[in-house]
């Protein structure tokens, strides 16, 4: 069982180099946006094609590893694991790809006002996204059951940030095209959070063997 | 019988010790095994799970030196009871070995000795007895034109399925398997499993087997036995996805001892 053990070592090494990867991508998506950086935001974009292609390779190791090792029980757990977290890691390089992309078009005119509820958005989607992989490396702990629990404040700031952008398109229809792209960048945050939700709640299911998916907070 | 949540309980194992001499070879167990599934027990060599296997139609007595504590019913009847009648105990739960052990007589003489051995004597009775045993253990096509050949003359997996056939002419309600594919290819290992989800609709199955993806592959419930003692028993899916006990984990992923 040595060569197995070392092999989903080496799996959960990738996981977290694709889940650093992933932080960046995030994270510089953001500060393009505050620090409205063109050359950051195209550095998102082109750093896309490395997260894909990592995560590629995890699927086919997680398949491989399935075929050839037959896994049960915990090992059979964290593989599945891994093959739904890289998914979700994934689909969070896409939505900073998406910021980046929102990120040019709005610098193309000048600011409509400083940012308010993004940058929170941001701060605790970010959170959720390093706990979610903490947890996934450190295991059974209730780190997933709080980043499950925090998808609930970036929702409320996503809603904020609709209410009060739609207030000045109310105002100021001229500003709509530029506000829409801010609600947009909004969403992608808490799409984010919701990945990072999904991979705490496979941790769960990892560390538990019990699917806690579409359980409510309280019922945590 | 007693009624589980499920079903109906064939077998109901209470505080069952099996002793070889002074050595206890079976320690406490506590097991009820449902009607009409599939149970599978598994375990590292020498945990026990042949004596506990064998003790279901009473092979053990065979050896000397054996005895039990406790009690194991059978439909409701103490297997061990002073007045239980072992034949007919043994046709009503049937066994089928590792190693294919036909008799070295014909295909149709293996399948038709029970029955002759029953009273059985019109040809056309035996005839369809054994023609019926033969297609229920899924080598009627195979060996229709040569009944009457050798039944060692046959291939590895048709023995043993002639051996299941011959226990299926003694019309069981359970057949007891101990390890029944592991000197057989996987293409004949994967026609006994096919067959015994086939026979598992109307005959109780419980299977002893080293081979654990074949316990998750064809069981309903799984009991995990260790030092004698059972370790863990329940839903053939819940102890290999998600097991309660360190032990069974280990055992299971491989990381024993």
């Amino acid at each position: 069982m040595a060569i197995f053990d070392d092999e989903l070592r080496a799996l959960k090494e990738r996981v977290l180099e694709l889940g650093s990867m992933v932080e960046t991508a995030i994270s510089d998506s953001v500060r393009s946006l505050i620090e409205r950086d063109n050359g950051l935001a195209n550095e998102v974009i082109k750093k896309d094609h490395l997260i894909n292609a990592l995560e590629v390779r995890i699927d086919e190791e997680c398949i491989r590893l399935i075929a050839l090792r037959q896994p049960m029980a915990r090992d059979l757990r964290f593989i599945t694991t891994t093959m739904k977290v890289t998914t979700d890691l994934e689909r969070m390089g896409d939505l900073a790809v998406n910021i980046a992309e929102r990120v040019l078009e709005l610098n193309e005119e000048p600011q409509l006002k400083p940012f308010v509820n993004i940058p929170k958005m941001a701060e605790t989607t970010q959170s959720m996204v390093r706990d979610a992989l903490d947890s996934f490396v450190t295991g059974c702990s209730r780190l997933p059951y709080e980043v499950i629990k925090r998808d609930d404040e970036v929702d409320d700031l996503t809603v904020n940030n609709f209410k009060e952008l739609l207030s000045f398109m109310i105002r100021d229809p001229k500003i709509i095209p530029l506000a829409v792209k801010r609600t947009y960048i909004a969403k992608y945050l808490e799409r984010i959070a919701d990945h990072a939700t999904n991979i705490a709640e496979m941790v769960i299911y990892m560390c538990k063997g019990k699917l806690i998916r579409h359980t409510t907070t309280e019922d945590l | 019988m007693v009624d589980s949540k499920n079903g109906k309980y064939i077998f109901e194992i209470k505080k069952f010790n099996i002793f070889y001499g002074d050595l206890i070879a079976v320690k406490n167990v506590i097991l009820n095994i449902e009607l009409n599934k599939i149970t599978a027990i598994i375990g590292p060599s020498g945990c026990g799970k042949s004596t506990l296997l064998k003790a279901l139609n009473r092979m053990n007595d065979l050896i000397i030196t054996s005895r039990v504590e406790g009690q194991a019913l059978f439909q409701g009847v103490d297997i061990y009871d002073k007045d239980t009648d072992v034949i007919e105990l043994r046709r009503r739960v049937g066994m089928v070995f590792q190693k294919p052990n036909p008799f070295p007589i014909s295909v149709y003489e293996n399948v038709a000795y029970g029955p002759k051995i029953r009273g059985v004597k019109k040809k056309n009775q035996l005839d369809e007895i054994v023609e019926n045993a033969l297609v229920r253990a899924d080598l009627w096509k195979e060996v229709k034109d040569k009944l009457h050949e050798s039944g060692m003359s046959l291939s590895g997996g048709q023995m043993q399925r002639l051996c299941i056939a011959r226990s299926l002419a003694q019309e069981p309600e359970v057949l007891l398997f101990d390890e029944p594919t592991s000197a057989l290819d996987p293409i004949s290992t994967a026609n006994i499993e096919n067959l015994l989800q086939e026979l598992r609709k109307n005959i109780t199955i419980v299977i002893v087997t080293h081979n654990m993806q074949q316990a998750a592959r064809i069981s309903n419930y799984t009991a995990f036995m260790y030092l004698g003692e059972l370790v863990e028993f329940g839903d053939t899916d819940s102890i290999f996805v998600n097991p309660q006990n360190k032990l069974t984990e280990e055992y299971i992923t491989g990381r024993f001892g």
